[in-house]
């Protein structure tokens, strides 16, 4: 059986010999009981021929496709009736997020079978600006250091501390009767008085996170530009998971013309799209939140926004004041705007406004902005994501 | 994978004489293998054929098959392929006497598969034989040519697969073996075409002409004489025609086998196996996936009927029911091709067995008549075996799907629309007419563009595609892979004609519909209803040296 490794390695020999890279990295999620849900890795692919195009949703109308049924009634009556997004109205007031027992991310199980995403991933990157803000509960990394103190024997003699053992053994031999005139050539040095630094694993303490995924799943989000978008986060939660050992804490918010919090991954990956835009719904609630839980005391704070760009507040007063606010506390906002194929380059509203307010530029440290086109492979979507930890 | 125990072997043959008493027919040697689920995800890429040819994409399949298994696992009761002898898998453990029900519905299958003239060019090959001798030229091809060279040429042939002359083949075969190739003789294009329609002659000299060619039908020659020296261009003209029309329309694979200048240079000969083994491998799949509701209603026609006759599975009347149920029931919103096709076959029997397919039956007006209709034919299990015989889902559909049969099943289209309030996806009955529903059905039945070569265009070293267009636009993300690969293959330029839409134009037509006033606003005054339609434009893509650029044709 030939291994995802191998296939992938042939996917880039395709590229020497001209050809486009065809297999892609999908993501199945596991639905578990008690949000334990499992991400799996698979590769997908697709053999392109000519076929037709098949009628999809028309947002115009509002129609779907039709299929077959049975049982009672008439023509026109309703017969059924399913949620655009399942378990609406779930996830609110879920804000008093006191930290007692484990964070967000322990819930979820990461795992792939065949390839480890996020350790992969973690080798390039790492969270910007970190900053100090109290150990409350740290991230932990190991490093090794010469920082345990051994004495009689180790790697390296600490002189400081060695003199000042010395000082002592002879304070308590009483061989120096005048602190003012003190005689090192008389001291008597005893074997344990050398002290010396020895290898040591040392827990780092880091500073803590928070990250904020927001998504726009409004109607215009359909097909692909979904698709890369939540790739996108997939990959970032993942590697996040990983490198972070789940430390990180993660909050999810999914917005149209307004936003709200889910309360796993799994529903913030698999809500469908429907509704129509307000971006700056989604900021709001994220500088709401971090007000009512006084989040910006101890935490860093990161927030990565994925959009199609459109959005019906033209000009983005409304998205630039709460961007602005959220200025003041954030480490960084990672902007992703997925271009649908119909809008010319440049051309989306989110990325106008941002570009024109000069917020880019002014904080050019703590905002990035990313734009893909909708037909992106996963080599430019893990560029964006560097682009937006830089 | 290891073939059933004895035991099971006895039920499966026991099965075979009862299923044969009914009238069923089918080869004598079959093959049960048991299976796993994991066999199952690694067999169903390669189409169940364990030993169709090895391909990267079959191997991307069946990891991302093992991930969805992981997640959501399946249990399949069984799977038939359509060799010689039939090969057939099952789930290790099953019950005997739901070995019983699966094994008449597998029996039914294979009944289908060497019955049903669709299947025509698939009778004298087996596929099992003949993917292995394909598979080992292609393992062989990978170890001269190297393996990535060779995977192109596949991905490049599978690119097209799709658009095989199926229905071509299929009609030379079924000609051939009903009657001999009718030839367009002198006389006939002399009166029928060049007289009438390109000399355009009076009726007059039409006449004549017909005097003196029965004055000279003891000698033929006599008569086109005077012919040749007044028309000098007529024998050019009807040696033309002849040729063209005895020229074999050929698909595009064909086409590129024959025509293309790359594949003609002898370094290149072997890709040309290549792509007729992908040709020949989607040829033979092509009446399958034709036939699944046919299929599909079939076998569970049989199974049902098989198995409640079989005396052996006494004391297992529910749990048969309830694995049934789960098979065959008609879905509250959603098309199973198993329910539909069962209920289809019985409506036919039902409707045959009363002789409603008579003139008398379709003058009756009057509901009530119709339904107490009956000339007492009782032939209807033997006209659906002529059913299963000479139709495809399309035509199966397309004559059987009759008013009385959405009524009697309470049938009908669903509609799904966005309530944007209540963010909700409303389902509503759109319509309970047997056309919409029968259209609404066709619809969701395999069917591939139509795209052939323009020869007069195919000049200078470019290929010519030409879409016939049939209201429905090509993928555009897939056209430019196609089309490289194509253009690889053919080695020089390659054009697609086609339509895309750009934009919606108002169109007008009458509001009621006189003999049907349900069918628009009844009662109202007939006022033209103005909706907008889609415009389409015909564009032609054009892919040289592996770039895409469209322009439009005017």
């Amino acid at each position: 059986m030939v291994t995802l490794d191998e296939l992938l390695e042939r996917d880039r020999q395709r590229e020497e010999d001209g050809f486009k890279r065809k297999i892609r990295i999908g993501r199945i999620v596991k639905p578990g009981t008690g949000g334990k849900e499992k991400i799996i890795v698979v590769p997908t692919t697709v053999e392109e021929k000519f076929v037709h195009e098949e009628p999809s949703f028309d947002p115009k109308t509002g129609e779907g496709e039709p299929s077959s049924g049975t049982g009672e009634g008439e023509e026109g009556d309703v017969i059924g009736e399913q949620p655009v997004r399942p378990d609406q109205g779930e996830g609110e007031g879920e804000g008093a997020g006191e930290g007692e027992g484990e964070g967000q991310g322990s819930k979820h199980e990461f795992e792939s079978s065949a390839y480890e995403l996020g350790k992969v991933l973690s080798q390039d990157f790492q969270l910007p600006n970190l900053q100090d803000k109290g150990k409350r509960r740290a991230l932990a990394r190991y490093t090794y250091d010469l920082t345990d103190k051994h004495r009689g024997m180790g790697q390296i003699l600490d002189k400081k501390a060695t003199l000042k053992q010395i000082v002592q053994t002879n304070i308590a031999l009483g061989r120096i009767p005048d602190v003012d005139d003190i005689d090192p050539g008389r001291f008597i040095v005893s074997p344990r008085d050398l002290v010396y630094r020895i290898l040591s694993r040392e827990k780092e303490y880091e500073s803590q996170a928070m990250v904020f995924f927001l998504r726009d799943y409004s109607g215009s989000m359909g097909g692909k530009v979904t698709e890369a978008v939540v790739s996108q986060h997939v990959m970032l939660y993942s590697w996040l998971v990983y490198q972070y050992e789940r430390q990180v804490e993660t909050r999810f918010i999914l917005h149209d013309t307004q936003a709200k919090e889910v309360e796993d991954f799994y529903k913030y990956h698999s809500y469908k799209v429907a509704g129509g835009t307000k971006v700056y719904t989604a900021f709001e609630l994220v500088n709401q939140i971090v007000e009512k839980e006084s989040l910006d005391r101890d935490y860093n704070i990161y927030v990565f926004h994925g959009t199609d760009g459109d959005d019906w507040d033209k000009d983005g007063v409304n998205t630039i004041k709460q961007i602005e606010k959220m200025m003041r506390y954030a480490a960084r906002i990672g902007i992703s705007i997925v271009e649908h194929s119909y809008v010319g380059t440049g051309q989306t509203e989110v990325e106008k406004y941002l570009r024109k307010s000069g917020i880019l530029e002014k904080h050019k440290n703590h905002i990035k902005l990313d734009v893909m086109h909708e037909n992106v492979d996963d080599t430019r979507i893990i560029q964006g994501i560097k682009n937006l930890i830089s | 994978m290891e073939l059933v125990s004895q035991h099971v072997k006895k039920i499966m043959e026991e099965c075979k004489v009862r299923a044969r008493d009914e009238g069923l027919k089918f080869d004598d040697e079959t093959l049960e293998y048991i299976v796993t689920n994991r066999d199952m995800i690694e067999l169903s890429p390669k189409v169940m054929i364990p030993t169709l040819y090895d391909y990267w994409v079959h191997d991307v399949r069946v990891l991302s098959g093992k991930g969805m298994y992981e997640a959501y696992p399946s249990n399949p009761y069984e799977t038939v392929i359509n060799t010689r002898p039939a090969i057939s898998y099952y789930n290790d453990n099953n019950p005997d006497w739901l070995n019983v029900m699966i094994f008449y519905h597998v029996l039914a299958h294979i009944d289908f598969f060497q019955n049903n003239l669709f299947f025509v060019n698939t009778w004298d090959v087996d596929l099992a034989g003949q993917a292995l001798a394909d598979k080992r030229l292609i393992a062989q091809l990978r170890s001269e040519k190297g393996r990535r060279w060779v995977d192109y040429i596949i991905e490049f042939s599978r690119g097209m697969d799709n658009l095989v002359g199926y229905h071509k083949a299929l009609d030379s075969m079924l000609r051939f073996r009903n009657q001999p190739v009718a030839r367009l003789s002198r006389q006939d294009y002399y009166f029928d075409v060049f007289l009438q329609k390109i000399k355009k002659v009076s009726h007059n000299t039409y006449l004549k002409e017909i005097e003196r060619f029965n004055q000279c039908k003891d000698n033929i020659a006599t008569f086109f004489e005077p012919i040749l020296s007044q028309y000098p261009e007529f024998e050019q003209m009807y040696k033309k025609v002849r040729k063209d029309k005895e020229k074999p329309v050929r698909d595009i694979m064909e086409y590129i086998i024959r025509h293309s200048p790359f594949l003609r240079a002898h370094e290149n000969q072997w890709m040309k196996c290549v792509i007729q083994i992908v040709r020949d491998t989607s040829l033979y799949f092509q009446p399958q996936i034709r036939t699944k509701i046919m299929n599909e209603g079939w076998a569970s026609y049989w199974h049902d009927y098989l198995f409640m006759k079989d005396e052996r599975i006494r004391g297992h009347e529910v749990d048969y029911a309830k694995v049934n149920a789960t098979v065959t029931a008609l879905p509250k919103v959603g098309l199973n091709p198993y329910a539909l096709g069962l209920r289809l076959f019985e409506h036919i029997e039902d409707m045959q067995n009363r002789g409603c397919y008579s003139f008398d039956y379709f003058r009756l007006k009057d509901e009530k008549n119709r339904q107490h209709f009956d000339k007492g034919n009782k032939n209807g299990h033997d006209f659906i075996f002529k059913v299963r015989e000479s139709m495809n889902d399309f035509t199966f559909i397309n004559k059987f799907v009759d008013q009385e049969f959405i009524d009697h099943y309470k049938l009908f289209v669903t509609g799904k629309r966005l309530n944007s309030e209540r963010m909700t996806w409303q389902y509503y009955i759109k319509s309970k007419k047997a056309h919409d529903y029968k259209n609404m059905v066709i619809d969701t039945l395999y069917h591939p563009p139509v795209i052939y070569v323009n020869e007069e265009k195919t000049q200078g070293g470019l290929l010519y595609l030409v879409h016939k267009f049939e209201n429905k636009p090509l993928k555009a993300d897939y056209i430019e892979n196609t089309m490289m690969g194509i253009e690889f293959l053919w080695g020089g330029p390659v054009y697609l004609e086609t339509s895309i839409p750009v934009g919606t134009e108002k169109e007008t037509r009458p509001a009621i519909h006189f003999l049907d006033p349900s069918a628009g606003g009844s009662g109202t005054t007939a006022t033209p209803v103005t909706r907008e339609k889609i415009k389409w434009q015909r564009v032609c893509y054009i892919m040289d040296k592996r770039k895409l650029n469209r322009r439009e044709v005017a």
